[in-house]
């Protein structure tokens, strides 16, 4: 199948500009339209070996990051996220373009792809079975995830869960791994050969910058993978190493408090997330030093 | 007329499903979901056993479509239940009373099927809104409105009370006491409605307008009001209406004249109309003839044809033309004019526009 990366920059630009992009990620397809550099900037750089559509076909999302209209866009121009017609987020300076595609596709996802469980959670496979990390932001949740798709572990997603109803596999959506602040200088230090989007600062993030996700990744992102630890990642400066197990009770409200759809799912989505409870073993894991962090997860045990 | 919308052509006759290709699927479920219909166009599919000729990328937008619309059900018989243990102790109420898409959900009507709403609609007689508000208070409703300007604009002005919303599970409800403002041209006696309405089957304790007065319900909220954004879920729901009424016995005799006992000729021609002109609904001529005089003239007529049909289409890119946006605000223009005489209307938009505190979510 041809990529993104056959595209030559103007012809990446004009199909920006014009009919869409139309990039496979996971099992998703996005058409995306953008006149802004920025956006073709990030494509160009993140998303070159990733699956192209071509430009008459089935689209999942169709979004659009198309630049603010008024006075504005003179002296300080933004950007407004569009979803087919449907502008859910206020507009923001054109510099956080990408970020704003980024984020845009992923509530595309968690708004609209109800046939999953959704958690809001990063999810990284080795040998088939699948380390789910739910965590609110400022956790460390993504840069434990960036080092890990570095170190051996397959990237599922930086961001989303997607649990499948019918066998409680999960399904990859590999995409560009979203750093904040000082991890983004922790993980150009920790991968040697890192591919980073422009850093974007004064986000309602902070500093922003995208990590590209591994080849190996996209390629196989039609490979599901079976659950098989739940970890609450807290890095904590300074903190001794620890993994503590959890009891599954527990686990389970923390995993649902992280949902985006479980409410949706009625019974569905209790019937999903107690099947992946069941089989997982959970664990809280504090960390501050990532070559110890990886050795824990190098030595997590396949449940019984 | 130019060519019609694939999701309304779609509508007309779901036969076309198989016949689509991928990028016709594309429009087609953008189209529906602008329109809030895409859990309606898969209870349409299902009904006419076209499912499993759908491939697999549109497949996969009507199964996330359809875990929403499962949930929807099932929420909106809790609340029901809800609303139905709070006004128990409300004495003499009778049974409860329910309007639009509740009462469709609740009577099974096919109009339910993949109707996606958020409030649900009761209707009290007049005398009754004060036991009715505080029992509702009581079991944990509060009204939404706490502008004192808002609170005396329902309460003296409106057909319902200020919206309600629950204090915990965020579900709002609307609780009307006529099916038009008691500013409207336009005065449908509540005591006929109530008189009429039928008791559900196999929900001891609920009720639902009588089949023509539903109809006549639909098409006076859709065609007295100004806005259109869900302008076509309306029209279809009109349209399965009159499909399903219009094949029991009696049904089309008698709606020319409760039109006309409850001053709803002009409306009930409206939705005739466009009910026919765009989702291509069966309607006896004789009816047609009997509600004829009941239109506007000619001129008035053409533009009205206009105006409908841009602003029942689906808000989407797709749909519009270079008029569409006229059209919408001239209907606007328009529904509130028939929501009020001009000079009060005008002193109600002054004190929106210049008084009122400003707010994200204003009413009107």
């Amino acid at each position: 199948m041809l990529t993104v990366a056959s595209l030559s920059r103007r012809q990446l630009e004009t199909r920006l500009a014009g009919p869409g992009l139309a990039v496979q990620t996971g099992a998703f397809v996005s058409r995306i339209r953008s006149p802004i550099r920025q956006v073709a900037d990030g494509i160009a750089l993140l998303y070159g070996n990733y699956p192209l559509h071509g430009e008459d076909g089935f689209a999942d999302f169709h979004v659009g990051l198309q630049p603010a209209p008024g006075l504005r866009r003179w002296y300080k121009p933004q950007v407004n996220f569009d979803l087919d017609g449907q502008q859910p987020f206020e507009p923001l300076p054109e510099a956080h373009a990408f970020p704003m595609l980024e984020w845009g596709l992923n509530w595309c996802i968690s708004t609209r792809a109800h046939a999953y469980l959704m958690i809001h959670a990063a999810v990284v496979e080795r040998g088939g079975l699948a380390a789910i990390l739910p965590a609110p932001p400022g956790s460390g949740k993504s840069t434990l995830c960036a080092a890990l798709v570095n170190r051996g572990w397959r990237l599922l997603s930086d961001e989303l869960a997607l649990f499948r109803p019918e066998d409680g596999l999960l399904v990859p959506v590999p995409r560009p791994v979203s750093l904040k602040n000082r991890s983004i200088d922790v993980i150009r230090g920790y991968v040697a050969d890192a591919v980073f989007s422009n850093p974007v600062s004064n986000t309602t993030k902070g500093t922003v910058a995208h990590l590209k996700a591994p080849a190996d990744s996209v390629a196989r992102a039609h490979e599901t993978a079976r659950p098989a630890w739940i970890v609450f990642p807290k890095y904590e400066a300074g903190a001794a190493t620890s993994l503590t197990p959890i009891a599954r009770a527990r686990a389970f409200f923390r995993v649902a408090d992280n949902a985006f759809n479980y409410s949706h799912m009625g019974a569905r989505g209790f019937a999903t997330l107690a099947g992946a409870i069941e089989g997982c073993a959970s664990y809280d894991f504090r960390y501050s030093d990532l070559d110890e962090a990886m050795a824990v997860f190098a030595a997590l045990e396949p449940p019984i | 007329m130019k060519a019609l919308p694939i999701l309304v052509r779609l509508l007309r006759d779901p036969g076309l499903v198989p016949s689509l290709d991928l990028a016709e699927w594309d429009l087609l479920l953008r189209q529906s979901t602008s329109a809030n219909l895409s859990p309606a166009l898969l209870a349409l599919i299902e009904a006419h056993g076209l499912l499993d000729t759908v491939p697999a990328q549109p497949r996969a937008h009507l199964e996330w479509v359809r875990a929403l619309a499962t949930r929807h059900r099932q929420a909106v018989r809790f609340e029901v239940e809800c609303i139905q243990a709070a006004l128990a102790r409300v004495e003499g109420l009778g049974p409860l009373l329910l309007l639009k898409g509740a009462a469709y959900a609740m009577a099974g009507l096919r109009a339910g099927a993949g109707r996606l709403f958020g409030d649900i609609d009761i209707m009290v007689p007049a005398s009754r809104l004060d036991e009715v508000e505080s029992a509702l208070m009581l079991h944990g409703w509060a009204s939404t409105q706490v502008d004192a300007y808002d609170q005396r604009y329902y309460r003296q002005w409106m057909h319902e009370l200020p919206p309600m919303q629950h204090v915990r599970r965020q579900s709002s409800i609307d609780v009307h006491h006529a099916i038009l403002p008691q500013t409207a041209p336009l005065h449908p006696d509540p005591d006929l409605l109530r008189a009429a309405a039928v008791p559900v089957d196999g929900a001891p304790g609920l009720a639902t307008l009588a089949p023509a007065d539903m109809v006549l319900h639909s098409a006076v909220h859709l065609f007295f009001d100004g806005e259109f954004d869900k302008g076509l879920r309306d029209l279809l729901d009109l349209h399965r209406l009159f499909q399903e009424f219009g094949a029991r016995p009696g049904f089309w005799e008698a709606l020319p004249g409760r039109a006309r006992t409850l001053e709803l000729e002009r409306p009930l021609f409206y939705a005739l109309r466009y009910s026919r002109r765009l989702l291509g609904t069966a309607v006896p001529d004789t009816v047609l003839d009997a509600l004829a005089p009941a239109g506007p003239n000619p001129g008035l007529l053409a533009l009205m044809d206009a105006l409908f049909e841009r602003a029942l289409l689906p808000m989407h890119a797709s749909c519009e033309d270079a008029l569409t946006g006229i059209a919408r605000f001239a209907l606007y223009v328009r529904g509130n004019w028939l929501r009020m005489p001009p000079p009060m209307l005008a002193r109600h938009l002054f004190h929106k526009a210049f008084l009122s505190p400003r707010r994200e979510d204003k009413p009107v």
